[in-house]
């Protein structure tokens, strides 16, 4: 699909994408230390 | 759509987020923390934090059905036109699945991590926006509001159970002034923005049965809210904190909603006092939930104990 894009387009194709993996890696180290410690409270 | 920036950029996280509808969200969460917090009984706080959480995650992922659903919708009215959607910066069947994930991960962590009736409500609630109301009601009865207004009734009830685990008068009293109060407040923005629902064909109350009607209906609503929202002080749930200020809120409510029902609207009058009850109508509820809290804090009930 790049092969298409402007450089400029190219340029916000990759913006973007990194903006959603580092969403979505934030959302999933925080279930983890939310699953981590829901553990931690329901069996203490 | 060919040149739709969603067929060929990854849509911006930021596109996912406001597809939650945020700002409604601030009300959910707000009267769902003001349930867990009114309860009586203890819930650890990061147990509370989660149930929180899941009601929020739960009204995020129906309001992301419910813009996958009327996407085409929000595409002829200019309130609605600039969404992630419509605005060709989301696919459909993105925001299909960004919903369906975030409201079934919402109903099984509350089921895992607080109570199985909470989360059962929680689901409920979800179905009933999403489906009973968003899918099968909207777009065929004026009365849609009032059965929508049920979707956004849940969240205290919700917060409130996933503390006592059980289902008492209280929280259906919680249940029941949200939706007394939500015809009221979202006719009187009805009333200001109708020509853009008549052109979509939504019957909206004004639109099908006219102003006339609508006006006298957002008076019913607001005199059966007085009774209603004072409720819990009558039977003893809560104290004259809250009692007080239920019936002053509503005693103004009932005192902007007054001349709304007795106007009619003329061309280029600006719809002062149908504004004007829309802005005090979020504010009410914001208001009333806090005197919940704050009775259940001076009482040292609740949360508070």
């Amino acid at each position: 699909m790049s092969t298409h894009m402007t450089p400029d387009e190219e340029a916000e194709f990759k913006r973007r994408r990194k903006g959603r993996n580092t969403a979505l890696a934030l959302v999933l180290f925080f279930f983890v230390f939310l699953f981590y410690a829901i553990t931690f409270v329901q069996f203490g | 759509m060919s040149d739709s920036p969603a067929l060929y950029l990854p849509t911006d996280w930021r596109d996912f987020l406001s597809l939650t509808k945020p700002r409604v969200m601030s009300l959910v969460i707000f009267t769902g923390l003001c349930g867990l917090l009114a309860a009586p009984g203890y819930i650890h706080p990061l147990i509370g934090f989660v149930a929180v959480l899941c009601i929020a995650m739960g009204a995020g992922g129906a309001a992301a059905l419910n813009q996958w659903w009327e996407s085409d919708l929000d595409a002829g009215m200019k309130r609605t036109a600039k969404r992630p959607i419509p605005g060709g910066r989301l696919r459909k069947d993105d925001a299909r699945d960004f919903g369906m994930i975030l409201s079934g991960a919402s109903v099984m962590i509350m089921g895992v991590a607080v109570n199985w009736l909470a989360a059962i409500i929680l689901a409920l609630s979800i179905v009933y926006y999403a489906v009973v109301y968003t899918i099968w009601l909207k777009p065929r009865t004026p009365q849609n509001i009032v059965i929508g207004g049920g979707a956004g009734a849940f969240p205290p009830m919700i917060g409130w159970v996933a503390v006592t685990g059980d289902i008492t008068l209280m929280p259906v009293l919680l249940f029941a002034i949200i939706f007394m109060w939500t015809p009221p407040h979202f006719w009187a923005l009805a009333l200001f923005v109708q020509i853009d629902y008549a052109k979509v064909g939504i019957p909206m109350m004004p639109v099908v049965k006219g102003e006339a009607s609508t006006r006298r209906q957002i008076l019913a609503y607001s005199i059966l809210l007085l009774p209603i929202a004072a409720a819990p002080w009558f039977i003893g749930g809560t104290g004259a904190v809250y009692g007080g200020a239920a019936v002053l809120l509503s005693l103004v409510f009932l005192a902007l909603a007054a001349p709304v029902a007795m106007r009619r609207a003329e061309p280029g009058d600006g719809m002062k006092p149908e504004k004007r009850l829309f802005g005090f109508s979020v504010l009410y509820l914001f208001a009333l939930f806090a005197a919940l809290v704050a009775d259940r804090a001076f009482y040292g009930q609740g949360a508070f104990a």
